[in-house]
């Protein structure tokens, strides 16, 4: 919310090519839009809010009981803790004070590691950032390049082939392709030995100057991170590939074409800039896919990131702290649909003159 | 599947019902023999379990077998780390498997139709806030949500069934909706409305019979789509302990320590039976959605 004047000093700049006074009208209708985008992004966070309230605090039948299983606890003590969570307070006082907790940061206290939820995340969303990250960055790499060419050629051998492998990898499931990874490259299989470490992000007891330390992380980052590329790339070349087909059949392509630009121009300077726009959007909108695959590669590779925690917590089973890793995945996913929104806009000029 | 939301509303089948000559377009589609055969064998061998394999033969204290062996005499796929035969609790796993993704299938058809069709037919207010509801879970992340869920309703496959179904109903929705709006606007509809038919009369008599060939296909990707959910979430310790499926398999292999041990035999047959069976219902979806709407035959 606080960020809405800095990047509407943002918008305001990208809008100084046009003359003054059509300036001033896009900078006013870009701010209308961005507020009617933020306040709907808000409404959504309220609503994970409510949703998340009900799952964790009012659908457990007697969160009491769940957090003194197996120990000893005299009717005393059950007041006292039912007091402490609040469970004899209304409904809607219940909701505010979540509300109000929430926005504060407060994430409640886990019961497993008898810590607060959000200084665990706060540990964890590192190296969670590292590996989507860096997988974002390569599947979008891969998926736009394996995109581009497959629907340039629609029909062709690359074409049909890697249709079949993007076919499949998407009927795999995630976890399982992490898996076979791991014994392939890692466990080692007959007389084939590993060459990666089988999971966590360093060697334990590993000392070396910072460059070394990258070094290993890498090391330990390459087969979580593969994994996830291959999972989620086909979804960036199937949505560039119909991008780039509905592209090929524009006017403008038959004017460069004329022009007598070889084909490879036609298609790196005219068709992919544009097909790339609508693409951007969607490859923004696909976080959600790139969450719940890290959270089965995080678990697989016991990677110590958010999706790792997840899957720790659900062993308990942890709800504080399942509570607070879904809030923090359903907040990522919010913001980086409200970036794809302004993104949208701000690239794509025909959107920008609506 | 619902890859790209925003474009699939687009893909509306035009106005096809099923008729004759269905079955030999389909046929004609080499990939969806391929997905039938698929479906039809796992289908069979999942019905026909009971003949051949009793409950001793899956129960942990009555097996015999060697303990955690690879493939060889007697036991083809190899045992897992309590002697059972894996090619058994392969076979057995497929109701497991097949049962939740139904099941889970028929509740998203349900909850994303119902939810389409008034959502399409009453444009006005009940319309706009019913499609509000739809993109707000459109924004949830579903892999958290479905854990969130069934963690909250415990370890089993009721609540499992529950949290697939919760999380993947929008895209139906959405799906059902535009085809609802653009059956809606055909002459035929205005036609029962001068005759005076209420709108439950030309809900069901009209648009659904409309609407139905959409279903057909959104279900059969649904199936695939929901038997990957059901792994992932018994794979991770959702699942219930005692019963067999493809991810308690492979839950149990990675928990057990097979997968460290190198028991390639115990994690491979589950992850090849999901890859396989949900290839199936993804060909078949697709071989149907081509023949009822050549349009789309491409991207689906």
């Amino acid at each position: 919310m606080t960020q809405t004047p800095q990047l509407n000093t943002a918008g305001g700049r990208s809008t100084d090519l046009p003359p003054a006074a059509s300036a001033q009208l896009n900078g006013s209708t870009f701010f209308r839009y961005l507020s009617f985008k933020v306040i709907s992004a808000a409404v959504s966070l309220l609503i994970i809010m409510v949703i998340g309230f009900v799952i964790f605090n009012l659908m457990p039948a007697n969160p009491v009981v769940a957090l003194t299983r197996g120990r000893p606890t005299s009717p005393q003590q059950m007041a006292v803790l039912r007091q402490q969570l609040h469970l004899d307070q209304p409904v809607f006082e219940r909701f505010f004070s979540f509300v109000s907790s929430t926005i504060h940061g407060d994430l409640g206290h886990s019961w497993q590691y008898n810590q607060s939820v959000s200084s665990l995340i706060g540990e964890r969303i590192g190296p969670t950032l590292l590996l989507t990250l860096t997988a974002a960055f390569f599947s979008v790499l891969l998926g736009l390049w394996v995109g581009v060419r497959s629907g340039w050629k629609e029909g062709s051998v690359f074409d049909r082939i890697n249709s079949s492998i993007a076919l499949t990898l998407w009927s795999v499931p995630t976890f399982w392709l992490g898996l076979i990874l791991l014994v392939g490259f890692s466990v080692g299989f007959g007389p084939f030995h590993g060459i990666f470490p089988p999971g966590g992000m360093s060697t334990p007891g590993f000392s070396g100057n910072e460059f070394q330390k990258a070094i290993d992380v890498a090391h330990h980052l390459f087969l979580p991170c593969l994994t996830l590329v291959l999972v989620v790339y086909a979804q960036y070349s199937s949505i560039m590939r119909s991008s780039i087909i509905d592209e090929k059949g524009s006017p403008y392509l038959l004017t460069a074409r004329a022009k007598g630009l070889r084909d490879n121009d036609v298609r790196r300077k005219h068709a992919v800039p544009s097909a790339l726009l609508p693409t951007i959007t969607l490859i923004f909108l696909q976080l959600g896919g790139v969450i719940g695959g890290a959270i089965a590669v995080e678990t697989v590779y016991s990677w110590p990131g958010l999706g790792y925690l997840t899957y720790e917590a659900l062993q308990i089973p942890d709800l504080p702290l399942l509570e607070g890793t879904f809030m923090v995945f359903s907040v990522a996913v919010i913001l980086t649909n409200l970036l794809a929104d302004l993104l949208y806009r701000y690239l794509d000029p025909r959107v920008r003159a609506q | 599947m619902t890859l790209d939301p925003t474009l699939s509303t687009a893909k509306v089948l035009a106005d096809y019902p099923i008729r004759k000559g269905f079955w030999r377009k389909l046929l004609a589609i080499p990939t969806a023999i391929f997905g039938l055969l698929i479906l039809g064998v796992v289908t069979l061998l999942a019905l026909t379990a009971p003949l051949y394999i009793g409950p001793a033969q899956l129960d942990v204290t009555q097996v015999s077998g060697p303990l955690l062996s690879p493939p060889g005499s007697g036991f083809p796929l190899g045992t897992d780390q309590a002697g059972r035969s894996i090619l058994f609790l392969l076979i057995w796993g497929a109701r497991t498997s097949l049962t939740i993704g139904v099941m889970a299938t028929v509740l998203t058809m349900l909850l994303g139709s119902s939810i389409g069709l008034v959502a399409g037919h009453y444009q006005g207010l009940i319309g706009q806030g019913l499609m509000h509801v739809t993109n707000w879970f459109i924004a949830l992340p579903s892999l958290p949500l479905a854990i969130a869920l069934s963690a909250v309703l415990g370890q089993g496959v009721v609540s499992i069934t529950i949290a697939i179904a919760v999380t993947s109903w929008t895209g139906t929705a959405r799906l059902i909706r535009a085809q609802t709006l653009s059956v809606g606007a055909r002459p035929f509809i205005e036609r029962e409305r001068a005759l005076g038919a209420s709108d439950l009369q030309i809900i069901l008599r009209q648009i659904l019979p409309n609407v139905m060939p959409l279903i057909l296909v959104s279900s059969t990707l649904t199936v695939a789509s929901a038997i990957l959910s059901e792994s992932t979430l018994t794979f991770l310790g959702l699942g219930d302990p005692t019963g067999v499926s493809w991810g308690t398999m492979l839950n149990q292999a990675v928990v057990q320590g097979s997968v460290t041990a190198g028991a390639w035999w115990y994690f491979l047959p589950p992850g090849f039976a999901i890859l396989i069976v949900v290839l199936g219902f993804t060909l078949t979806g697709r071989a149907i959605g081509a023949v009822l709407n050549p349009r789309m035959a491409t991207d689906l």
